[in-house]
């Protein structure tokens, strides 16, 4: 289960609104072990396109030595989809690769709703995990 | 003097759990050569016969190896080499 508060939730979704119709991806970064998303961390998505995603790697560089500095771990890592529905693509599947990770995925297709769904994905099988939005971790 | 070498979470299954391990060589193809004697595996998940996997990140110091020679990009003793999954999809 993804527990994760409402300000980032919003966050996400501002986010994927303000890339439509691109993909827009990103990371929330949280204490090593915590389980807890806790810092937002937008990217560019280096392939600037509506149908595929890919974090800069120069970028990524950096963000993982500042999670790695701050002991800290990408507790979720999510993207949109800006045609179709929040679930992972065969890309995605193959891709994913930090197996503590919720993989969240949010869906722009609809003007005035956002589709939003989060996974684990390990070694090619993707599991859909309840999400549970809460107003502030204490 | 050795390279170091740092293994995102996913390989560390790999290195006995390792964050960084230590291996030598004059390119890159070598050092990963080198690391898979000790550790049997590992140069299969970086490489295919195309060169590098599309699915990994290899940076040399800070500098991205795609942008520098690939696998023969040059490294010697005090370099740090970092590998990261590549974080993309469709």
């Amino acid at each position: 289960m993804l527990t994760i508060e409402r300000a980032m939730v919003d966050r996400i979704v501002a986010h994927a609104r303000a890339d439509h119709p691109d993909e827009a991806c990103g990371v929330i970064a949280g204490a090593l072990g915590s389980d807890r998303p806790t810092r937002f961390i937008p990217m560019v998505n280096a392939e600037r396109s509506p149908t595929f995603y890919r974090f800069d790697s120069h970028e990524q560089l950096k963000v993982w030595r500042e999670m790695d500095d701050r002991d800290e771990e990408p507790v979720v890592i999510y993207h949109s989809h800006t045609a179709t529905e929040a679930y992972p693509s065969r890309t995605d599947i193959s891709y994913a690769a930090e197996p503590n990770a919720h993989y969240v995925l949010v869906s722009t297709r609809d003007d005035d709703s956002t589709e939003f769904r989060s996974y684990r994905i390990l070694d090619g099988e993707v599991t859909e995990e309840e999400v549970t939005v809460v107003e502030s971790y204490v | 003097m050795a390279i170091e070498v740092r293994i995102p979470t996913i390989l560390r299954n790999l290195t006995g759990g390792d964050k960084a391990v230590e291996g030598k060589g004059g390119t890159l193809d070598e050092l990963f050569g080198d690391l898979d004697t000790r550790h049997p595996g590992l140069r299969d998940r970086l490489v295919d016969d195309k060169g590098l996997r599309k699915f990994v990140n290899v940076y040399l110091n800070d500098e991205d190896v795609r942008f520098l020679g690939g696998l023969e990009t040059s490294v010697a003793d005090g370099d740090s080499v970092t590998i990261l999954p590549a974080v993309a999809g469709g």
